[in-house]
């Protein structure tokens, strides 16, 4: 069963067995008279939730009501309830917040895409400062290590970098996990925040030039990959001109062209361009064509057209779209 | 294609978490109120809601309220933003709004909001945009929408915008169809859809449409029947759902069905709860499925019990 933590299931002896407990009544959960979502709980969940109820009430801060909230969360990670009284219990018995780290690490690591736990992980290093920098990005990358993509972790991590700093690995740390794998959009959107928000780069127009290097030699190693395409537009954001006149931009779209294989995203990036003002030559145009392999019955009248039309072919779940982008086009006179 | 057997999923629904032991049991004692809105919703999108005594939800609903005016997941359970909204979206389903002392209800909300118009998930001062969506539908359902700040409030939703057009969960987080879906909510709510590059954010949400119909949350995830509801309600909102195909996605969520025993699970042959069985029925909703009462791609309620709210009066 998930949420368990393993180490502590055995050999497990029944609260109301253990002698310091003997002086508490368990409260039940009163889940009303006829439940809407009917619950049957498990004896031994149902157990340690009646003694937290116990000690929640009484508001009583102990440490066996620390043990306590630690075994409910090990049940069940998901209960704000037990988290809060377990941050009241930690900050009025003045606990080592190392050790709170070293717990949190260990309920984490069977119940990562739990919001509460990341939380609670937030508040403890923020009660550490500055010294919790390196243990929570060294956290995030153990998390991420298993999977690179996991939406908290990846959160945490910018938390730390904007609260407390560690800034200047990051542009090597997305250029590690790119070279694993260049299809991890999380990673992008990681590279993107480095280079606009980094204290140490110098922002996204400084960054502008050797990331449009990085970003072709990405999209020319996987032409297929929308991250990085989508990646390349955003470093021109808000700068469409510079965007339509820098020609590693098109160059890029008509080496794919040419290949005649994974061009989707060449295809509507070019039609982008041409939809912002670039005039593509013959040698787009003559790539282009060489893409209709097929009869379309009525000649288009302009490279822009022909490209919606091969869109609509070879991405039919989406034909709607590209019909929509075809009647967008200016009329050709 | 098959169909939708929608009795089966009623008896589902009606039945679920009896299971003695299941790990669905355990998680979802404090989230009860989260499981009654989906389940309940879900009942009313199939045109079944009169099978649930209105009384017994209603009271043990109010048992959950605390005495900020938030509600728990549970009875006896801290309150938090998630489980308000649940709170109020049922009441709203039974038509039973006027059970609850409004002010108070929207005074919890209200301290929520920080300084820089976002809100927290509860005292202890979680910030995500989902929790501005929440603060923003419980109020407007309230007709208290003047009580917080809205303008700041849309300034920080607009500050999570990504440069693909999608939203995350702060500024700078990625983006991700369900953080979407609870930002364009709100913009929508709030009546500042203008401030969204609809064109660029509704390309990105088609984009995740893959091969078998379905729908993933971001670029090289899996689909996931919940994403019906989280792109689809966000494409209906910006007015792009005929960018993606709609047959497609139909057959898709009816292949996560479990045919014999009822409920749908995130992907064909997986095991159904009662999330996605709400998330399924609720997108096929959207899609004009025969048989089910339409629902709002805002307020995530049956648009019978919107109009209620609005229009009543």
């Amino acid at each position: 069963m998930a949420g368990i933590i393993e180490d502590e299931n055995d050999d497990r002896v029944p609260i109301s067995l253990r002698p310091e407990w003997s002086d508490v009544t368990p409260i039940p959960q009163d889940d009303g008279p006829n439940p809407v979502v009917p619950i049957n709980y498990s004896e031994e969940f149902s157990e340690v939730m009646d003694y937290f109820r116990a000690v929640y009430f009484a508001n009583e801060h102990s440490s066996r009501a620390l043990s306590l909230t630690a075994e409910a969360i090990g049940l069940n990670a998901g209960n704000y309830t037990v988290w809060h009284f377990r941050r009241l219990l930690l900050e009025s018995l003045k606990v080592d917040l190392h050790v709170e780290r070293e717990f949190v690490g260990k309920v984490a690591s069977g119940n990562s895409k739990n919001y509460q736990i990341w939380h609670h992980r937030r508040w403890v290093a923020e009660k550490l400062g500055l010294e919790a920098r390196n243990s929570e990005l060294e956290f995030t990358k153990e998390i991420l290590s298993i999977d690179a993509k996991h939406y908290h972790a990846w959160s945490h991590r910018q938390w730390v970098l904007q609260t407390l700093g560690g800034w200047e690995d990051e542009l090597n740390y997305c250029n590690e996990l790119l070279a694993e794998d260049m299809f991890n959009n999380s990673a992008w959107n990681q590279r993107y925040f480095v280079i606009t928000r980094s204290p140490f780069l110098g922002g996204l127009k400084a960054m502008r030039d050797s990331e449009v290097l990085y970003t072709v030699e990405a999209i020319i190693s996987y032409p297929e990959n929308e991250s990085s395409w989508r990646y390349l537009r955003g470093l021109f954001k808000d700068e469409s001109a510079l965007y339509v006149n820098d020609t590693r931009v098109s160059s890029v779209c008509l080496k794919i062209l040419k290949t005649k294989s994974n061009y989707l995203f060449a295809l509507s990036t070019l039609l982008d361009l041409i939809c912002l003002g670039y005039h593509p030559n013959e040698d787009f145009k003559d790539a282009v064509e060489a893409l209709r392999t097929w009869d379309f019955g009525e000649q288009d009248s302009d490279i822009a057209r022909t490209i919606c039309s091969i869109l609509e072919k070879v991405d039919p779940i989406r034909v709607n779209y590209w019909i929509w982008r075809k009647s967008r086009l200016p009329q050709v006179a | 294609m098959g169909e939708l057997v929608a009795d089966k999923h009623v008896r589902y629904i009606l039945s679920v978490e009896k299971k003695k032991d299941s790990f669905e049991s355990v998680v979802m004692e404090h989230l009860r109120m989260n499981g009654a809105y989906w389940g309940l919703t879900a009942l009313d999108i199939m045109g079944k809601l009169d099978t649930v005594d209105t009384n017994e939800v209603v009271s043990w609903i109010m048992s959950c309220q605390h005495e900020s005016g938030g509600f728990g997941g549970n009875v006896g359970h801290d309150p938090h933003i998630l489980y308000t909204l649940s709170a109020v979206q049922v009441l709203a389903l039974f038509n039973k709004l006027d059970v609850v002392d409004v002010d108070k209800v929207t005074n919890y909300i209200v301290s929520l909001q920080n300084e820089d118009g976002s809100f927290s998930g509860d005292i202890w001062g979680e910030v995500d945009t989902r929790f501005s969506y929440i603060a923003i539908c419980c109020v407007s359902i309230l007709h208290r929408l003047d009580r917080i700040n809205v303008e700041k409030a849309v300034k920080y939703i607009i500050s999570c915008k990504n440069m693909d057009g999608g939203f995350g969960c702060t500024p700078g987080g990625e983006s991700h169809a369900g953080q979407i879906f609870c930002c364009v909510g709100a913009l929508a709510i709030t009546g500042s859809l203008d401030l969204i590059d609809k064109d660029l954010l509704g390309w990105w949400l088609c984009e995740r449409q893959v091969k078998s119909g379905g729908l993933n949350g971001r670029p090289e995830k899996l689909p996931d029947v919940c994403y019906s509801w989280w792109v689809l309600s966000s494409l209906i909102m910006i007015d792009r759902v005929h960018w993606i195909s709609k047959e497609k996605l139909i057959k898709f969520i009816l292949d996560c069905q479990d045919t014999e025993k009822g409920g749908i699970s995130d992907r064909p042959d997986d095991a159904v709860d009662v999330f996605h069985t709400y998330f399924g029925v609720a997108g096929l909703s959207l899609l004009e499925y025969p048989g089910l009462k339409p629902i709002d791609p805002a307020y995530a309620l049956p648009v019978d019990v919107v109009d209620q709210i609005f229009f009543s009066k």
